[in-house]
């Protein structure tokens, strides 16, 4: 089942052209993943999946988004429940700078949650959820700040769930991480697909391999091939697909 | 090039120098020549006294306690901080999240120019438009703690607003970015995530406001009504530390002129206190 279908999607940054003639369907509870050169327009996708390019000024678009079949870029779409429901999580471990406890209570206070053990229920979960209760339960009410990289990253996927999310965006979220809390994001991830859709933006060829079900190859804008991992890494029907995952490309 | 280097190294050694040696020569001077002072009038009577009646007439009674002008200028600096605070505040949370540009390229400057007008020009407006207004409005003179509340919550303001707008432009646009991305509003977003952030900025903003209040000497002395007494009400008349020493070191000699020194001593501690203060929360900052 599809959770996320893009059609006929042009993206300009003022006069350039980041995103060419994009169709992608993302299915529901996989993993999706977007590989690429630096520069093809990964985080231009996922940012277009819950409208952070908004931000941006002279961005615009032509073609659709649609989320369980509503267009995201309707006129009566409300943005910041899109977010809600579309999570993300960044390249750079964001944590804010409050505690532990808040960081996570944060989403669910902005939505409305004010009692403490509604609170206090939620911000286990989601740490539970997000594989780290264990490390953090004692310190709940100690910095963020304090955190090394690894599990302010973790901290961040949790605070991501804590909005019950039905997406969850990812844009190169081990980039910043030493090996081991790389292997334990992967972990999480694929315990997540159980319950989420996600969208992961990765450099590491070897990453998609081990953690996603489809993978999406980019080059200047354009999907060149997407289809199954497995398929994609072992037999490429492009020629350029190819030479990039075996690393001739130029 | 070495010896230019050599000599450049010189003449930066040598600024730093005169400032440190410009620091310590008012601090020798200050306590020097303000010591003395407790050596023949009680500390305590001094700081705890009610009565200021300097002996002008040479008959060698003279009692000078200054609680009044301390608790002046710590009411006019509270109310010009309630003033100036959360306005000052606001506005540079606006200037530096919500304004569109073209606004911003008018207030930048008007703020600039706002904290260089003199401030024998605040009191000049004061006295022309804030006396009278409170006068009409509230009765009495018009020479009071409000009028001196809002004209020196006037004066802080474009210290607050910049240190505060800096201190937001400041925060890393993750922050923000972070905040929209679970739901948030924008509005939300910059007061519950980037305002946090940038708390300690804030913080020093609010402090080095506190010290230009508690600092300002001409425009309270113009609009406060300078009585030597406890202060009785808003309405009435009120003399500050500053504004004490201000009116009388004209015509003050010896002991009279001793304890308007003390005085003087007084306030530096205070904004010693300030800076030590403001100092401590920026280095918080830092390392947050
Ligand atoms: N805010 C922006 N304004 C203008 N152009 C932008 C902006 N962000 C990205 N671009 C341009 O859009 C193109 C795609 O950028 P994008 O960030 O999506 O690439 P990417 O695939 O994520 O690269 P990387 O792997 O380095 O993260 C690039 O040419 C980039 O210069
Ligand atoms: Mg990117």
């Amino acid at each position: 089942m599809s959770k996320i279908e893009i059609k006929n999607l042009d993206l300009y940054y003022d006069d350039l052209q980041a995103l060419k003639n994009v169709n992608m369907s993302i299915a529901a509870n996989r993993i999706t993943a977007f590989i690429g050169p630096s520069g093809c327009g990964k985080s231009t996708l996922i940012k277009t999946l819950n409208r952070m390019n908004d931000l941006i000024p002279g961005c615009h678009i032509t073609g659709s988004v649609t989320l369980d079949g509503e267009d995201i870029y309707g006129k009566d779409l409300d943005v910041n429940l899109l977010r809600k429901r579309v999570g993300m999580v960044f390249q750079k471990p964001n944590p804010f700078p409050m505690t532990i406890y808040d960081n996570i209570a944060y989403g669910p206070r902005t939505h409305g949650v004010h009692r403490k053990a509604m609170l206090d229920e939620i911000v286990e979960k989601s740490l539970q959820d997000a594989a780290i209760w264990g490390e953090l339960k004692d310190r709940l009410l100690k910095s963020a700040l304090g955190l090394s990289g690894g599990q302010q990253q973790r901290l961040c996927i949790a605070r991501a769930l804590a909005v019950q999310p039905e997406v969850l965006l990812m844009d190169e979220p081990t980039s910043a991480l030493d090996p081991i809390s790389t292997a334990k994001i992967e972990e999480l991830a694929l315990q997540l697909k159980e319950h989420y859709t996600l969208v992961m933006v990765t450099h590491n060829m070897q990453q998609a391999l081990r953690v996603s079900d489809t993978t999406a190859f980019f080059l200047l804008g354009e999907v060149v091939e997407y289809s199954d991992t497995e398929k994609l890494f072992s037999m490429p029907v492009d020629k350029r697909t190819e030479d990039y995952i075996t690393g001739r490309f130029g | 090039m070495r010896l230019k280097e050599r000599v450049m190294r010189w003449v930066f050694a040598a600024s730093a120098s005169v400032c440190i040696a410009a620091v310590v020569l008012i601090c020798v001077f200050l306590f020097a020549n303000g010591i003395p002072f407790f050596k023949k009038y009680d500390l305590f009577a001094f700081l705890s006294g009610t009565t200021w009646s300097p002996d002008i007439y040479d008959t060698g009674k003279g009692v000078y306690g200054i609680l009044p002008m301390i608790v002046g200028s710590i009411y006019v600096t509270a109310g010009a901080l309630l003033i100036g605070g959360p306005i000052g505040i606001l506005a540079g949370v606006y200037m530096a999240r919500f304004a569109p540009k073209n606004l911003l390229k008018v207030l930048q400057p008007m703020m600039a120019l706002m904290a260089g007008i003199p401030s024998v020009v605040y009191g000049f407006f004061g006295i022309t438009n804030l006396v009278p207004m409170v006068r009409e409005v509230f009765g009495g003179t018009g020479f009071s703690i409000l009028t001196a509340c809002l004209l020196l919550g006037i004066m802080i303001l474009p210290t607050i607003l910049q240190l505060t707008y800096s201190a937001v432009k400041a925060v890393p646009e993750y922050y923000f970015e972070g905040s929209l991305a679970l739901g948030a509003t924008e509005e939300r977003s910059v007061f519950r995530a980037v305002m946090p952030a940038a708390k300690s900025g804030i913080l020093a903003a609010v402090v080095l406001g506190i010290g230009r209040a508690i600092g300002e000497t001409m425009a309270v002395v113009m609009v406060a009504g300078n009585q030597a007494r406890m202060p009785k009400g808003l309405l009435k008349g009120v003399r500050t530390l500053t504004s004490n020493i201000v009116t009388e070191m004209g015509y003050a000699a010896d002991m009279h002129r001793e304890a308007l020194i003390a005085t003087g001593v007084v306030l530096f501690v205070f904004i010693l206190l300030i800076n030590l203060l403001f100092s401590i929360l920026k280095r918080k900052g830092e390392t947050a």
